[in-house]
């Protein structure tokens, strides 16, 4: 799928997380994570990120993670929204 | 070495010294002394009041390396300890250290005065803020020592904490010293913490923006202790020394943990005749109390005091007739500070009275109920108030550690997650509060019992409430959030934490950035 536009889903709440994406050049994945429990769990939340681009075949793509402690599934639905809106 | 809990520390602290291990909550009483005071005489003809804080420097003659008090009923509102550094810190003084009972972000200049070398060392109970960031990353030259409520008064009475000069914030003081909390701009209530800073210093001195004649009335802490006493503008700022109100939480969550923690009170049977009961001031534990009054109201039971840190929310309790008196170190609102004033069952105590474990008696020994919260909790039920998620200081005993060591139930209020993070942990970062005091860890999901006490698990067996084993709790958690990677910390000791008996209980490590 291809990134056309700026578009974001979450919010800065506690226990959920706010992405934002912008469209990148194709190939390129581009990931900012800012969390509260970045030593914890920063790895774990780069890969679902991460898992949730491949599964939707974003070409390319800039996605800013303003994370307040959410769990996996809210970080994966967050994703999915932000990107289906930025389509 | 290892400490009874399995902490590992060192058998000497550069900075500290000697260590003593924790062996058990009460495994240093017995017999104690008090040291001796030293002091000067006031004669008929001196005068006690200097008409500015450079006439008091002049006169004190504070020298490199000397122990200054302060207390924290004035909160986040404080202008006293900041006002007295700067004045240390333009005479050129270096190497002090810093006994306040708690440090608060208001508390902001001591990092400068820490990166200067004017403060060198730091002993408080509870520390948060700018400062506890600073120490946390080894801004302090010697390891900062966090007391407990309690193990501070003994500290001081006993001499392991030797104080040349206290100041003491005076919402109201008269020309001869005698001193109160309840009138004036900056009134706060109880001067709990004070009390024994002001009997034991070499030198006191009370700072006071309301300056009265003699006698002030009432008297909290007399003139028989202090040495001078200083008129300044304004001693703090109203609005960061008692809030207005104090709100019981809306959160859902924090609700049913309350309502599960009064029903596991119920069920162990000390909602009787006489009852006595804590609580802290945050959301959670509030909720507790409310629920706990609407079961002493069903039963008819009326308390015999409440205690600690009061807020309006107790003072109702005590107006309503439910508790037959309060027993108040620290008033936390206004409407609790206006109560302490006027109400004669609304009574004073001091921080020795209160929790120091070497005494004739605390009055955490008669308490049946404590509520308590923690950062984190571990298998073996060790508590930790100390430190945040991130491995740095957030806070510090204050009372924790003395009302479990003596209350008849220690139960810990809290979310089983905050933030994604699971509060119940194989090992704590910190350890404040030994798991051998606290009975039981109550969350939204299931209650958990310290094996330690088979008698309440009997008793809760005939309920409905949600029992686990801490394990079990733990696996629930995990399962919702994952295993969270453990804190790096490096070797070097930015804190000491002293159990309330004086021995170490475990030690905070710098973070890694």
């Amino acid at each position: 799928m291809k990134i056309t536009k700026v578009a974001k889903a979450g919010t800065l709440e506690s226990n959920d997380i706010l992405i934002m994406v912008s469209p990148k050049d194709r190939g390129i994945i581009e990931l900012d994570i800012e969390s509260i429990v970045m030593q914890q769990f920063g790895e774990v939340i780069e890969q679902v990120i991460l898992h949730k681009v491949q599964e939707m075949g974003v070409e390319g793509v800039s996605i800013k993670a303003q994370d307040r402690g959410a769990l996996d599934y809210t970080i994966a639905a967050r994703v999915e929204t932000a990107l289906n809106r930025a389509i | 070495m290892k400490n009874l809990l399995g902490r590992e520390i060192p058998d000497y602290i550069d900075g500290y010294g000697q260590v003593k291990p924790f062996q058990g909550s009460f495994s240093n009483c017995g017999v104690k002394t008090r040291s001796a005071v030293k002091l000067t005489s006031v004669l008929p003809k001196d005068q006690k009041v200097l008409p500015s804080l450079d006439d008091l420097f002049d006169r004190l003659k504070i020298t490199d390396g000397m122990t200054i008090s302060f207390h924290h009923h004035l909160r986040n509102g404080d202008y006293v300890l900041n006002m007295v550094m700067e004045k240390l810190a333009a005479r050129g003084l270096k190497g002090l250290t810093v006994a306040a009972s708690s440090i608060f972000p208001i508390h902001a200049p001591l990092v400068k005065h820490m990166e200067t070398g004017v403060v060198t060392g730091l002993i408080t109970n509870y520390l948060s803020g700018p400062v506890a960031e600073a120490v946390s990353r080894g801004r302090l030259t010697k390891p900062a020592i966090m007391q407990t409520h309690g193990g501070r008064a003994r500290a001081i009475e006993s001499g392991d904490l030797k104080i040349d000069v206290a100041f003491l914030a005076a919402p109201t003081a008269d020309t001869y010293g005698n001193i109160n909390g309840v009138y004036g701009e900056s009134a706060c209530g109880s001067l709990g913490y004070a009390v024994a800073d002001a009997e034991y210093a070499n030198v006191t001195v009370a700072i006071t923006d309301h300056l009265v004649p003699y006698p002030a009335n009432p008297i909290e802490i007399s003139q028989i202790y202090i040495d001078y006493v200083v008129k300044i503008n304004s001693i703090g700022d109203p609005q960061g020394i008692v809030s207005g109100t104090t709100k019981i939480t809306k959160d859902p969550v924090a609700l049913i943990i309350a309502k599960r923690a009064a029903q596991l009170i119920k069920a162990s049977g000390l909602v009787r005749e006489g009852m006595s009961f804590q609580t802290g001031a945050g959301g959670t534990s509030l909720a507790v109390a409310a629920e706990l009054k609407k079961i002493m109201q069903d039963e008819g039971v009326i308390g015999s005091f409440a205690s600690g840190g009061i807020t309006g929310y107790l003072v109702e309790m005590l107006e309503e007739g439910l508790f037959r008196s309060l027993l108040d170190v620290q008033c936390f609102d206004l409407k609790a500070v206006e109560s302490y004033r006027d109400n004669p069952s609304h009574q004073f105590m001091s921080a020795s009275m209160y929790g120091n474990p070497h005494t004739k008696g605390a009055v955490v020994n008669n308490l049946d109920i404590m509520i308590l919260g923690a950062t984190e909790i571990d298998l073996d039920f060790n508590v930790n108030v100390t430190t945040g998620s991130s491995g740095v200081i957030m806070g510090g005993s204050g009372g924790h550690s003395d009302t479990a060591a003596g209350s008849k139930l220690a139960i810990v209020v809290t979310n089983l997650m905050k933030a994604r993070l699971p509060i119940i942990r194989d090992k704590v970062l910190t350890v404040t509060t030994p798991g051998e005091s606290i009975d039981a860890v109550v969350t939204e999901r299931g209650i958990a019992v310290n094996p330690r006490r088979l008698d309440l698990l009997e008793q809760l067996s005939q309920t409905q409430l949600p029992l686990m084993t801490i394990e079990e709790l733990k696996q629930l958690a995990e399962k919702i959030t994952g295993i969270p990677k453990p804190i790096e910390t490096s070797e070097e000791i930015v804190a000491v934490i002293e159990y309330r008996d004086g021995t170490v209980i475990d030690v905070v490590r710098k973070v890694k950035d």
